[in-house]
Parts: structure tokens; C-alpha cells; sequence
């Protein structure tokens, strides 16, 4: 059995923020979340301590929280200590990571906690090899009798509206449709949806 | 760096076709007690290169009480289990080098993690 899980919660800092970092009392508190929704996210076999790979590992805070849950572990990193350079390395691989999945028949799909809140979002990505995976739901999903979504199964097609984290481009109709959707959620005043809504306006304007 | 780790890494030098297993070359060894656990070791034993893991242990000289190959109906053997959790769990390399058996690179392990980045042109 094989299943992969990426998560895509990202923090840069050099040496100096590193040591930080790691004796943080919140960014511990973090990781420690992140680490225990995605090991609930992998779907474990019940009180059956397992062998995980943790990639981009960085100081071992996550592997901490793997160690609690009574599983044994590897961690993989590019460096003791996290540089921008090499974490924006590690986002282009992403892509690469993706693509590459989904040709060799990786199922999966993305899954969002907490989408309404830009301070609580999590995204996990997840892939399944070699077991039939069900994508697991995002938390904080009050809302999807509305419609949203916080699930994004791969699909063969290639949409131009959509960028690697299911975000809307910025700018774009969808993005400007979620964003007043978004403050009508919050309680905002928003004006009425018209024929007009979102049109392109010449520069000028 | 543990055994079961050990178990897992090749050498990706740039040519080389056999990579593994990597031969361990270890100036400081620890052996760290860990609670044992018969289920993980039985089912983590048919993932193992059983061979690479005996010549790991002949590496380190501890390879006097491991059968060279594997005994059917290991899974009801305690003593057996037992042995194979120490080899594979509690003896830790902290200091030396991993060298690729092809090439002869040498990759540095460093407070017990091996770093097995290669530089541009390897």
C-alpha cells in the first residue's frame, strides 16, 4: 500500500529565523496541526504504527508529532536549514511533482481546510498509489451548501481559469464572482450581480 | 543514520548503475534503545534487502547473530524479532560516510543523518 500526501504550507527563513522557528511556541503549535491533519488525511490503519516519509522534513518539527503517534519515520530535506532560494525550488517541483503524478496515474486531488478564512487556510495535496483513494473532506465545510467547494478532483481538463492551488487568476470574472460572493458571506454590503458584473473596462477607466 | 534507512538509500552519482547498497564506512556508533514493537518488525521485514541489510550489519561487526537468510515462519520467532529490532532500529551510525560501491563517492553522515546532495556536475 502506498500513499503519498504533500502538504503545501510554506515558511522561509534564513539561519537566523530558522532557530527561531523551531523554538517558536506558535510555529510549534503549527506544525504540530499540520502534521497530525495530515497524517489524518493519510488514513492510517488503525493503532498500527506505520514507516513515513516526511519530505522537506526542514528541523524535525513535524517528525515530532510522527514520533507522539507511535509511527516510525525518514525525513528528507535540502538543507538543515531553509533558504528562500531552495524553497522556491521546492515550488517549482511542485508543478513538476503534479503533472508527473497525474500522468502515472496517481488519483487524488487537492483538499482545502478552512477555505473562507485567508488566515486558516491549509491546502493538502493529496496522491493515491495502489489504493482506490477517497479524498477526504476539507474542515470548516459549513459552507458547501452554498455551492463552494473545498475539494478539487483531477480532472482531465485543463482549465486557463484555475492555477496550481485552485485559486482563480486574480483580476479574472471567477476571481471578481468569489470575491464579492466572499464579502456577501461576510455580511458586507455587494452590489447586485449584473450583465456588467466583472466586464472588461478600457484602461482609461 | 539506522539500518532500516540504510536499507532504503542508493547512490545517484551521475553513470552509475549499481548504487546499492551503500557501503558503510562508520567512525561512531550508538545504540539507542527503542520500544519494540513485533508488528511493525515482522511486516517491515519482507519490504527489507534482506542481503544488503547482513552485509550493513557485517560492516558495523554486528552481523554474529543474523541468519543469512531469512527463516521460514519468522513472524512467531520473538528472539528472531528481537534481533532483527536492535540490527535495524537501535544501532545508529552518528559518524563516517556512506560510500557508493561503483563510483567510490562518499557521502558524510553527520550527527547521524547521512547528506546525500551531490553537487552540480555529479
Amino acid at each position: 500500500m502506498c500513499k503519498c500526501l504533500l502538504v503545501l504550507y510554506l515558511q522561509f527563513y534564513n539561519e537566523q529565523e530558522a532557530k527561531k522557528y523551531s523554538q517558536n511556541s506558535r510555529m510549534i503549535e503549527i506544525q504540530t496541526q499540520m502534521s497530525e491533519r495530515a497524517v489524518e488525511l493519510l488514513s492510517l490503519p488503525e493503532d498500527q504504527p506505520c514507516y513515513l516519509l516526511d519530505v522537506g522534513c526542514g528541523s524535525g518539527l513535524s517528525g515530532d508529532y510522527l514520533s507522539e503517534a507511535g509511527h516510525y519515520w525518514v525525513g528528507v530535506d535540502i538543507s538543515t536549514v531553509w533558504f528562500l532560494s531552495e524553497v522556491l525550488w521546492f515550488l517549482c517541483q511542485l508543478e513538476l511533482i503534479t503533472a508527473q503524478a497525474m500522468k502515472a496515474g496517481f488519483t487524488g486531488g487537492m483538499v482545502v481546510d478552512f477555505s473562507n478564512s485567508s488566515k486558516a487556510k491549509k491546502f493538502f495535496l493529496c496522491l493515491f498509489a495502489g489504493v482506490s483513494g477517497v479524498l477526504p473532506k476539507g474542515l470548516g465545510s459549513e459552507s458547501t451548501d452554498r455551492g463552494v467547494s473545498n475539494q478539487a478532483q483531477f480532472t482531465a481538463q485543463r482549465s486557463r481559469f484555475r492555477n496550481m492551488k485552485g485559486k482563480s487568476v486574480k483580476k479574472s470574472k471567477d476571481w471578481i464572482m468569489e470575491k464579492k460572493e466572499r464579502r456577501r458571506r461576510q455580511g458586507k454590503d455587494v452590489r447586485a450581480d449584473t450583465k456588467y458584473t466583472a466586464r472588461h473596462r478600457k484602461p482609461r477607466f | 543514520m539506522k539500518l532500516l534507512t540504510h536499507n532504503m538509500l542508493t547512490s545517484h552519482v551521475k553513470g552509475v548503475t549499481k548504487g546499492y547498497p551503500l557501503i558503510i564506512k562508520a567512525t561512531e556508533v550508538k545504540v539507542n534503545e527503542l520500544e519494540f514493537n513485533a508488528q511493525f518488525v515482522s511486516r517491515m521485514i519482507p519490504k527489507l534487502e534482506w542481503n544488503a541489510l547482513i552485509q550493513a550489519a557485517e560492516w558495523l561487526g554486528r552481523s554474529q547473530d543474523l541468519p543469512s537468510t531469512l527463516i521460514p515462519n519468522y513472524e512467531n520467532d520473538e528472539e528472531f524479532l528481537h534481533k532483527v529490532h536492535r540490527i535495524l532500529l537501535e544501532v545508529e551510525v552518528i559518524e563516517g560516510c556512506l560510500q557508493c560501491p561503483e563510483s567510490g563517492r562518499e557521502f558524510p553522515i553527520s550527527k547521524g543523518v547521512p547528506n546525500m546532495l551531490l553537487i552540480e556536475d555529479e
